[in-house]
């Protein structure tokens, strides 16, 4: 097969990453016009946004920091979506998840060996579990996952407030359960950087310093080695080999002797897990318990969108995660620093996600430009 | 026939061309209907036909040429267009809207309406039922389409055009669904019209049938124009040669063989379709070693069950199924093909038989990727299933012969020839083989048919079922008939008369 | 005695006020669904639809302004939605994602600007009157807060949502237009070689959907509460869409799905101002576990429109 580079040009551009990178860039285009539209200069918004991530070492930390969850709830997302099932309930599997560390962070006494995997994994499983029972009323009852996860995040948003309300659990009144013990926490050098040798280093090491100053937590390294764990358990075992056959043609699939509806269950327990995980760093990372919910928080949406944009992905959803989370937490500041909303994020993000549900236009534009190119 | 008026030329397509991209799918072609004329339209499978007769009707837009009705030169933009000039087109796959009544459907889309758009249903059934007499179309206004039979729906199709005062009529392969008794009632159908003074284009491939209705006919082939022809002064060979461009032998090359001892057998089986109706009725059936046992019949008589309910797919309600004496009745399809060692080429090898956006290496594996040596311990052999995947188009002849190319990227043969390498790679005792040459060119059915008899010569039973009477009786051994989900006959393929199966293919007895 | 059937008056009238936003959106569900199209973005028009409803009310003073603007609003909406399914072949269950994402974020985003950087709007001056308030009180026909009072003397958008109950059921089994949606749900192809034009009947019936949901938005923005927040709509839009499977995408069946879920929540609140020994919270899950039961008790029984989410393409011939 000849490919010269026009050739291999045309066809990134027409596949699906270049499809994701046009809609990336549409996106932002679009965010511009509605700040300009509102009365907002769109550079020095951008600007803002900008600064706000790179400007100093902490900023980036923070931004790691805040991508985490969003990485490993966009997993849980793709994951789902390999099998053709839309996992909407990434938020409700995510909130058991955390309710499951902070419960097992705080009852239990242990050394930090055995008390992080403990809370990690019971919390897994309770996600598992929310996860699963979708894939298994849509297996044995044909109710799609999409109202089922729903309403299964608002019954897990009560039973957190619920929890909450235990006198074992959280003191009356604060809205907040006790912290979970140091030995469930994952934070890195949490204990050191305020010891008096701390306090020299941050004070003599600039960029490292900076970045001591804010929660770092092993997060993040348990997201890279979870997305790499999905694909490979996608793409290398005949686990994987199901999920994907089941989520492009149930119906070869079953033909050729693979249990579809064993499928759908075994891919839901799976993103559940993940997404359970995700509240499970949460807390044992930076929030150290849980508190009262007037609202969700958001983790399990955003992950759909990370999912999306990160083309349904192991690696795409970290990056993406690490785009969102940036977008995210520098759009945060242009609400201070210029009155402008910080909602033009969730504005952008929606127009992203549009777009990548229409390749059709993006590929009927990148004809439209490519011919004006030629004339 | 003497009911053309050769003075009047209702349709003219002149120099016809239509591509979608690149491809070009009709390459000026050239027909000419008179009025009261029967002008049937001849290729193959991909030809070109529907898609010319798509432009006629103004669901596609011609990319060069000229159409003109009546004399005059029109630009048919749209079905709109088409129905006020006066043509109308029953398609191959019914156009109706299954939970519809009959005069829902006919008058969807010039709805009889009393003010502000509310419908007026009373009128409308009443001139359904006039119109319905007039051409002796039996139908019941009422009835819903998902509840009335193929035959019913067909004429409905047909009032349809009718009512909005069809002059000309498309027909698109209309006897694919057909029994020979409701062939029969279309041909009689069809003279009635051409006498009130339409014109009929017919498309179809069957050569026999051409004969029995056709005045002219237009043969078309790989898009381009080959010929029109006087039916009367063709013989069938003629329009077979013109339609596939070379000398076309009908007989399939096998030799004779013993056939070896039973080793399939089905009794008194009972299998139930999506609406709750015993679609198999108490079905028996005995296939033998060393023999392609051919199942024939018209659509809808219970062969899609039958193979569902074999290959685990479909519940079985009652009735055994056993293989070499043990009983096998509802294995699922996971036992059936890796414990049983039946496997099948499916019906519809889109939907069941591949994995469209896998390559052609996934789709080899995917009833045995769970084996070694393609994974080991739940982890997949890369380098295994590739190498074999090899051996595999090489073998089977799969073209182009890459193993990394997905399945959407290949011909309707080639994808046959990838489920064909997967189902006998395993050397099956049983192969079932479901409308195996569905959609595919000579070429690729001569390959099929090939394929058959070397599993049969190797000693292995073959179930073959087709709704295509010549290929089950070119093909078989033996041939069994169903009706209505049983097997009302079974006969030596060799020296047959066709009309004696057709008979018991529509419910008579021998 | 009278406590009691005081009791039951409160609960049907608390029904009727949390149904009437689920039934204005579900009945856009039901409309959008038979025409082939699935909008799970009703949600976020829903949440469009409830703050243009509470702003246009505070700025005009006019509740009846804010009401029709937030049908707009949820319409502009939904044509996003209908250009990219219809026009351009998007996979519909992501742009509904989308949806959701832009009409709160747009929402939100605007609220921030007219209302000083908050993400809800002020105290609306005057809600949506109630129609039959004349005949309720000292001296009138029915005493205050008794029972007929409880049940009748409700928000006229109550009496609206069932009246379009009514007007959405014979528009789409009595008149021309509403076979073609329905043709158009089962069978576009066949509908198209009738020289119908499914992409129309699409459009509107998308943008419809997105109408309703607008109103059913601004019905708890400027009904049931007096202003828009954040948190007012939460789930409605997906409660709607279950109770349309409930209703088996039957106006109809969907008004009495959505009166069961009004009346978890009605329940709910019945029990809280009790003092039922049952914290509010798992009260306030009610709602949720009562769709899930009732969604595997009869889903395996329904069928949806044979065309429903399946792309309709026409370019290229």
């Amino acid at each position: 097969m000849k490919l010269d580079k026009e050739a291999l040009r045309i066809k990134f551009l027409q596949g699906s990453w270049g499809i994701l990178l046009i809609s990336n860039l549409l996106g932002f285009l679009i965010g511009a016009v509605i700040l300009l539209l509102a009365g907002f200069n769109p550079l020095e918004a951008y600007w803002v946004i900008l600064k706000g991530i790179f400007s100093r070492p902490k900023y980036v930390s923070y931004v790691i920091i805040y991508a985490t969850p969003l990485i490993i709830t966009g997993l849980s997302v793709a994951f789902a979506l390999r099998t053709g099932l839309f996992n909407i309930g990434a938020e409700g599997q995510y909130i058991v998840g955390a309710i499951m560390a902070a419960a097992a962070g705080y009852f239990f006494q242990l050394p930090l060996i055995l008390h992080v995997p403990l809370a990690i994994g019971l919390a897994i499983i309770a996600g598992a579990i929310w996860g699963g029972l979708a894939g298994y009323i849509k297996a044995r009852f044909g109710v799609h996952e999409v109202i089922s996860t729903i309403m299964l995040n608002w019954i897990a948003l009560y039973l957190s407030n619920f929890v909450i309300t235990l006198k074992a659990f959280a003191a009356q009144g604060t809205g907040k359960t006790f912290p979970i013990q140091a030995t469930a926490r994952i934070n890195l050098l949490s204990e050191w950087r305020i010891t008096e040798a701390g306090i020299e280093f941050i004070r003599s090491h600039k960029v490292l310093g900076d970045i001591l100053k804010t929660p770092i937590n092993a997060g993040f390294i348990f997201a890279i080695l979870l997305a790499i764990l999905v694909w490979y358990v996608l793409n290398k075992t005949t686990l994987g080999y199901e999920l994907r056959a089941v989520g492009f043609n149930p119906h070869a699939a079953e033909a050729g002797g693979i249990n579809v509806k064993k499928s759908m269950v075994t891919s839901m327990l799976f993103a559940g897990g993940l997404a359970g995980a995700a509240g499970a760093f949460q807390v044992l990372g930076v929030s150290h318990r849980i508190a009262k919910l007037a609202t969700m928080e958001g983790y399990g949406f955003d992950g759909i969108a990370v999912s999306l944009i990160g083309n349904n992905t192991g690696a795409g959803s970290v990056f993406a995660g690490l785009l969102f989370g940036a977008l995210k937490y520098g759009g945060s500041k242009i609400q201070d620093a210029m009155q402008a909303p910080t909602e033009v994020i969730n504005i952008m993000i929606g127009t992203i996600i549009l777009f990548v549900a229409m390749p059709k236009l993006i590929r009927l534009i990148l004809t439209l430009l490519e011919r004006r190119a030629k004339n | 026939m003497t009911t053309i008026d050769f003075s009047q030329k209702v349709v003219e397509m002149i120099d016809v061309v239509k591509k979608f991209g690149d491809f070009v799918a009709n390459d000026r072609i050239n027909l000419t209907v008179h009025k009261g004329e029967v002008h049937s339209l001849l290729g193959e499978n991909g030809a070109g036909k529907t898609t010319l007769v798509n432009c006629l009707y103004g669901l596609y837009h011609p990319t060069q040429g000229r159409i003109r009705v009546n004399g005059e030169d029109v630009d048919i933009s749209d079905p709109n267009v088409a129905i006020q000039l006066g043509i109308g087109m029953v398609h191959q796959h019914f156009m109706l809207v299954a939970p519809f009544t009959v005069t829902q459907n006919i008058i969807l889309g010039q709805e009889t309406t009393k003010m502000m758009g509310i419908l007026d249903l009373a009128s409308a059934e009443k001139k359904v039922a006039e119109i319905s007499e007039r051409y002796g179309l039996t139908i019941n206004p009422r009835d819903k389409i998902e509840d009335i039979s193929v035959g019913s729906q067909q004429r409905v199709e047909i009032l349809k055009a009718l009512y909005r005062g069809a002059e000309i009529l498309i027909l698109d392969e209309p006897t694919a669904v057909l029994t020979p008794l409701e062939i029969k009632e279309l041909v009689s159908i069809i003279r009635n019209l051409t006498q009130e003074g339409k014109s009929i284009i017919i498309i179809t491939h069957k050569l026999h049938e051409i004969k029995q209705v056709a005045d002219y006919c237009t043969i078309i082939r790989r898009g381009k124009f080959i010929d029109t022809v006087e039916v009367d002064k063709v013989s069938e060979q003629d329009l077979a040669s013109m339609m596939v461009g070379r000398e076309v032998s009908f007989e399939v090359d096998k030799d004779e063989l013993e056939k070896g001892e039973e080793i399939l057998t089905i009794k008194d089986l009972v299998v139930t379709d999506n609406r709750g109706l015993p679609a198999v009725n108490g079905l028996d059936l005995s296939l033998h070693k060393s023999e392609i046992l051919g199942i024939a019949g018209v659509d809808g008589n219970g062969q899609s069950e039958l193979v569902e309910a074999l290959t685990g797919l479909r519940k079985v309600t009652s009735g055994s199924v056993s293989l070499r004496g043990k009983e096998i009745t509802g294995s699922d399809p996971k036992t059936v093909i890796n414990t049983w060692n039946i496997r099948t080429i499916p019906e519809d090898r889109q939907k069941r038989g591949l994995v469209m956006e896998f390559d052609v290496a996934e789709n080899l594996i995917l009833e045995t990727y769970h084996a070694t040596p393609f994974s080991n311990g739940g982890v997949l052999n890369h380098d295994k299933i590739y190498e074999w995947a090899d051996d595999c188009t090489r073998n089977f002849d799969i073209r182009p012969q890459n193993p990394y190319l997905m399945a959407k990227a290949l011909s309707g043969g080639n994808q046959q020839k990838v489920i064909i390498a997967r189902e006998v790679s395993n050397d099956p005792e049983v192969l079932i083989a479901s409308q195996p040459t569905r959609g595919l060119d000579v070429g690729a059915i001569e390959y099929v048919h090939t394929a058959l008899v070397k599993q049969r010569d190797r000693g292995k039973a073959v179930l073959l079922i087709s709704f295509e009477l010549d290929e089950v009786m070119n093909v078989s051994d033996r041939i069994a008939v169903i009706f209505e989900g049983k097997i009302v006959g079974i006969v030596d393929a060799k020296g047959v008369d066709e009309n004696e199966i057709g008979l018991m293919m529509a419910g008579g007895t021998r | 005695m009278e406590a009691f059937i005081k009791d039951i008056g409160f609960i049907i009238g608390t029904t009727l006020m949390y149904s009437t936003p689920l039934m204005f959106t579900s009945l856009g569900a039901v409309i959008t669904e038979r025409s082939g199209v699935v909008n799970i973005g009703l949600e976020g028009m829903m949440f469009f639809g409830a703050f243009v409803g509470a702003a246009v009310a505070y700025y005009t003073q006019s509740p009846w302004l804010g009401f029709f603007c937030a049908a707009l609003g949820g319409a502009l909406l939904a044509l996003i939605h209908a250009i990219a399914c219809v026009s351009f072949a998007a996979e519909q269950i992501v742009s509904g994602i989308a949806m959701n994402f832009l009409g709160s974020g747009a929402a939100l985003f605007l609220s921030r600007l007219f209302f000083d950087g908050a993400t809800q709007t002020l105290t609306i001056p005057n809600k949506i009157p109630l129609p039959l308030a004349f005949l309720f009180g000292d001296g009138k026909l029915f005493k205050s807060a008794g029972f007929m009072d409880l049940i009748f003397n409700r928000f006229a958008t109550v009496y609206l949502a069932f009246l379009l109950v009514a007007v959405v059921w014979f528009v789409l089994y009595k008149t021309k237009v509403g076979m073609r949606i329905q043709a158009v749900g089962e069978h576009p192809e066949a509908a198209d070689t009738l020289g119908i034009s499914v992409y129309r009947i699409r459009y509107g019936a998308v943008m419809m959907s997105g109408f309703f949901a607008g109103m059913g938005g601004a019905a708890m923005s400027i009904a049931v509460v007096s202003r828009f927040s954040n948190t007012l709509i939460s789930g409605h839009g997906f409660i709607a869409l279950a109770a349309m499977i409930f209703g088996k995408w039957k106006p109809q069946g969907a008004m009495l799905a959505c009166l069961l879920f009004g009346g978890a929540k009605g329940l709910e609140i019945f029990l809280g101002a009790k003092g039922f020994p049952v914290p509010s919270s798992l009260l306030a899950m009610l709602p949720y576990i009562l769709t899930i039961v009732v969604l595997v008790g009869i889903v395996g029984k329904t069928t949806p429109p044979a065309a429903i989410g399946k792309i309709f393409d026409k370019s290229g011939k």
